[in-house]
């Protein structure tokens, strides 16, 4: 590992142009140049722990609700066909309702998540930037 | 001809005539805006420099494939409500990718699913392992695109002799390769874009005509639809495809699962996140995304029933193309020749832009990642990588028609439904486990990878899918072993499984420093 990193970072040395050189696409880290982004204080600070188990807490809660959700759904389609039938209005059957209510949720999830991240992640994520350009 | 005699009239030339002015629309916009430099992030990634917008409407372009079309809509004419299952899958999956994937992956990547899958573990067997399921899914999601356009021509150009059929799919793929070299991933957006706009109008102004012939009351268009539907009143209920043994009831939910859990995994859904410049702007791209899918997804449950209720199930059936000829069948009944021409030109747009998309994503992983990390162990200059990238889509554009002329007339949903399930058991375990679990390590990756995909790919050989049913490809052997035509149900904890025993049996340890670094990269982009 750290002799492919070690040849990788050679090959950094002498970028024909920065968009086009490997050395930023997959061996970023070891071979950071003086003065990148001290990536173990950023994970060490109080901010980003903070940031982190609210971002993780967050989407795998919202993961779980929709799975649980839709795989409820997917067994009561195939196991309780009766109560799919159910007729509610007209020729609308609880399946049906069922069905775009899974459109609902999905709309309506996105939604929470974009708002949630919008306020909630962006500010602190710009504060996390804006230290890390300053501790270079 | 014999469809004209069924009366499922439709005008070869005007269907030839209206693709013919989308083609060389795009051919010129894409010809304008084709970078000819050979900068890497210019091929690969349009520069970085889409706004989530144009991605999403792209994303929702290079996901809406001819599958999703003409088959969600067939279906839900012929087997009703099992057929909507496919939509509300192919919906919610989004979700994955929006609250799971994407921003992370932007952050943690380059240009394709190798660069944050290879982030912290040894660079060459897994950049190998991410390189051999990209092209293993592209390839069979790419089948499945081009044995389509076979079904498509015959329906909607009226070409009915294979020969005809191979000729019209190798234009196909000339025209579809000559996107992606001219193009690069530019060009191929904005195929991509201009189908997805068009395909989503067409959608939408049937939908609303079709609610409109029925006074806007679904319940009345549901009724039509049961009474002109040989099975009459069970279309509107779960069950009809799918609830007649135990064994295809658990068939449906290994589907269901494969449905939501694969499309996070797709690579070239994957490489399109790297298109736009940062995390906000994927999470835009997702949210358009979805938005674009909720409405073409319940759209196709009216078309589809639509369909049922105005043309009926036994003349789709007779009917070319099968359940493919619903939705076109739907436009000559409602719109006549000319919206069975738009519905057909954007059939084949469809098919033009996913493959366009495919090909890329392909071509991207060989180039970026076996020839640039692990032949040339990262040294190749970016001039010989994006040429080695161009004629990589030369290979795969011939393998592509060649794959098309033989799979002609295959069924084509399953192979859909297949590539779903490849990619959440290869790709779906190793993105979650390398985002989210620090201890994860190289050895983990590659018993995820290869246990998923290789326990797929030998579930679906031992399957109903090659042998042993009516459907089957190969008619007259019977070997199958296993009673599920979709593997996803098994192979898709075998590989979260494996990739957890293969970290925590194995001697090589995780690198915490780079594990801190890709967790700080993936939430916040710093180091970019």
């Amino acid at each position: 590992m750290t002799e492919v990193v070690g040849r990788r970072a050679a090959s950094t040395q002498a970028p024909p142009r920065p968009s086009a050189t490997f050395g930023g696409i997959d061996g970023p880290t070891g071979d950071a140049p003086a003065g990148g982004p001290d990536f173990d204080a950023i994970h060490r600070s109080p901010e980003f722990t903070a940031l982190r188990s609210r971002f993780r807490r967050f989407v795998f809660t919202l993961t779980g609700l929709f799975l649980a959700w839709y795989l409820g759904y997917v067994l009561l389609a195939a196991y309780a066909h009766e109560f799919m039938a159910t007729k509610l209005v007209g020729s609308i059957s609880v399946g049906l309702a069922l069905g775009l209510g899974q459109f609902a949720s999905t709309v309506l999830i996105t939604a929470v998540y974009a708002r949630w991240a919008r306020r909630r992640v962006d500010p602190a994520v710009d504060v996390l930037h804006k230290r890390a350009e300053a501790g270079r | 001809m014999s469809v004209l005699a069924q009366g499922q009239v439709g005008d070869p030339v005007l269907n030839s005539v209206v693709f013919g002015a989308f083609v060389v629309i795009t051919l010129y916009l894409v010809y304008r805006v084709g970078s000819r430099g050979s900068s890497t992030s210019d091929y690969y990634a349009a520069g970085g420099g889409l706004t989530g917008v144009q991605n999403g409407v792209a994303l929702s372009g290079d996901f809406l494939s001819a599958a999703s079309f003409l088959g969600v809509a067939g279906a839900i004419a012929i087997h009703g409500y099992d057929g909507f299952m496919y939509s509300i899958g192919y919906l919610v999956a989004w979700l994955i990718n929006l609250l799971l994937v994407a921003e992370l992956v932007r952050n943690t990547g380059r240009f394709t699913m190798g660069d944050v899958l290879a982030f912290r573990m040894r660079q060459r067997p897994v950049r190998a392992a991410a390189a051999t399921s990209t092209l293993v899914i592209s390839l069979f999601y790419m089948l499945a695109q081009m044995a389509g356009a076979g079904a498509v021509v015959a329906l909607l150009l009226d070409v009915h002799t294979k020969g005809g059929q191979a000729l019209v799919i190798s234009v196909v793929g000339l025209i579809m390769i000559f996107y992606v070299l001219v193009g690069g991933m530019k060009g191929t957006t904005l195929v991509q874009i201009i189908k997805a706009v068009v395909l989503l109008l067409c959608v939408v102004l049937m939908t609303v005509f079709l609610l409109g012939k029925f006074g806007f009351s679904l319940s009345a268009l549901l009724e039509q639809a049961a009474a002109n539907n040989t099975k009459g009143e069970k279309i509107l209920d779960p069950g009809v495809q799918y609830g007649a043994t135990p064994i295809s009831t658990l068939d449906f939910i290994s589907l269901s699962i494969a449905l939501i859990l694969g499309a996070a995994g797709l690579p070239h859904v994957l490489m399109r996140f790297y298109t736009v410049p940062d995390a906000r702007q994927a999470r835009i791209s997702v949210v358009w995304t979805v938005g674009m899918m909720t409405v073409f997804y319940g759209a196709t449950l009216v078309i589809g029933y639509g369909a049922s209720a105005l043309v009926g199930s036994e003349r789709i059936l007779a009917a070319t193309g099968r359940e493919n000829a619903a939705a076109p069948l739907l436009a000559f009944e409602i719109g006549g020749t000319v919206l069975m021409g738009v519905v057909a030109a954007v059939a084949f747009a469809t098919i033009l832009a996913v493959v366009a998309g495919l090909t890329i994503t392909a071509s991207a992983s060989f180039a970026h990642d076996v020839y640039a990390n692990i032949l040339r162990r990262g040294k190749a200059d970016p001039v010989s990588e994006v040429r080695v990238a161009r004629v990589t889509a030369i290979v795969i554009g011939i393998l592509a028609i060649l794959g098309g002329i033989l799979a002609n007339g295959q069924n084509v949903a399953f192979l859909v439904a297949l590539a779903f399930a490849f990619a959440a058991s290869a790709n779906l375990s190793t993105l979650l486990y390398s985002l989210f679990w620090k201890r994860f390590n190289t050895t983990g990756t590659l018993w995820a990878m290869y246990g998923g995909l290789g326990s797929c790919l030998v579930l679906v050989f031992f399957s109903p899918v090659l042998s042993g049913a009516p459907t089957s490809i190969l008619s007259g052997v019977d070997f199958h072993l296993f009673p599920l035509s979709n593997p996803g149900i098994i192979s898709i904890p075998i590989s979260f499984i494996a990739g957890y025993l293969g970290t925590v049996l194995s001697r090589d340890k995780a690198d915490p420093a780079k594990a801190r670094e890709m967790e700080v990269r993936a939430l916040t982009g710093i180091g970019r």
